[in-house]
């Protein structure tokens, strides 16, 4: 294997990553959104820490390796157009990410000062913030431009 | 070569954008039921690990159960369209997505079955520790290690 196939394999794992938070983080939100106790909601958010490990890997992986691989490929150039439009879908999906972040985080943060003062019973302004409308679009939209950073990625519109 | 397998015809895009998506959701179910089975395992309360042994089940079944289709059907359209069916000394790298996907794939079901019927059992014994449950732990987490050795092999191609 050449330098250039460690990267590509290395970026496409990083890509992995990305989508595996993406993937953990929906799960949490579809669980969430059934549960009503603060204890449970505090219970599904345990898992998301996994997945905020992984989202810094797998962002930070695409966009360092990906970047890599177009300097160190003869072929393509970082200003090739489809190589700015990946890199402006990717950073794209971090706003709308840490958006929905900062939406499930005041949920979770809510359910544990909840759960530490013994009040585990259903809470309205914890129910509001789990079924977020918003929360949902904004992580709704980070999967379709995580998706459509893909559709690039393969198609090479332009190269 | 990798500058000469980047530059691929048209009609192969599709195919492989569908291999690749379905390779990426596989291993976010996978991840995600890991993660989950694995906060699940030392749970001293009852409630805590019912929990977990369910969110794994479901993420195994509803995600990763058909993202292995996805990837496989993928796998399957892009084999035909490279024209791989007429030559008669494969790669190694095919070798080894073959062998991780029909492997993974097995243990992937039994771990399904395994997680369900753990979680079932688990929810009737009030969180008794279950063997079944454990041993869908380890299965989940050979298949997830198998299906990253897979994904670097089919993008640095060894061999």
């Amino acid at each position: 294997m050449e330098f250039y196939d460690w990267l590509l394999a290395l970026h496409l794992l990083a890509a992995g990553a990305l989508v595996s938070a993406l993937v953990l983080y929906s799960v949490v939100i579809a669980t969430g959104w059934t549960l009503a106790l603060p204890s449970d909601i505090s219970r599904m958010f345990r898992l998301s820490r996994a997945g905020d490990v992984a989202i810094a890997v797998g962002s930070i992986g695409t966009l360092v390796l990906g970047i890599w691989l177009a300097i160190d490929s003869d072929a393509y150039q970082v200003w090739d157009g489809w190589i700015i439009a990946a890199i402006v879908l990717w950073a794209l999906a971090m706003e709308t990410g840490r958006r929905t972040g900062t939406v499930y985080n005041a949920a979770r943060d809510r359910a544990r000062a909840l759960v530490g003062e013994g009040r585990d019973t259903p809470d309205p302004e914890l129910s509001a913030l789990v079924r977020s409308s918003t929360g949902l679009a904004l992580h709704a939209a980070t999967v379709v431009l995580v998706v459509a950073l893909l559709v690039v990625m393969i198609y090479k519109p332009g190269a | 070569m990798s500058v000469l397998a980047a530059i691929r015809p048209d009609d192969w895009n599709f195919p492989l954008l569908v291999h690749v998506l379905g390779a990426v959701l596989l291993i976010g179910g996978l991840f995600t039921a890991v993660v989950a089975q694995f906060l699940g395992w030392r749970r001293q309360r009852s409630a805590d690990a019912v929990a977990y042994a369910r969110t794994a089940f479901r993420a195994l079944l509803f995600v990763a159960f058909p993202a292995w289709w996805i990837m496989r059907i993928g796998a399957e359209w892009i084999y035909s369209r490279e024209g791989w069916d007429d030559v008669t000394s494969e790669p190694d790298w095919l070798g080894i997505g073959y062998i991780t996907a029909e492997g993974g794939g097995l243990l992937l079901l039994v771990s399904i079955i395994l997680a369900g019927i753990g979680a079932r059992r688990l929810a009737r014994s009030g969180g008794e520790a279950s063997t079944l449950l454990r041993v869908s732990t380890v299965l989940v987490t050979i298949a997830l290690v198998g299906y990253v050795v897979a994904v670097w092999a089919m993008t640095g191609k060894p061999g």
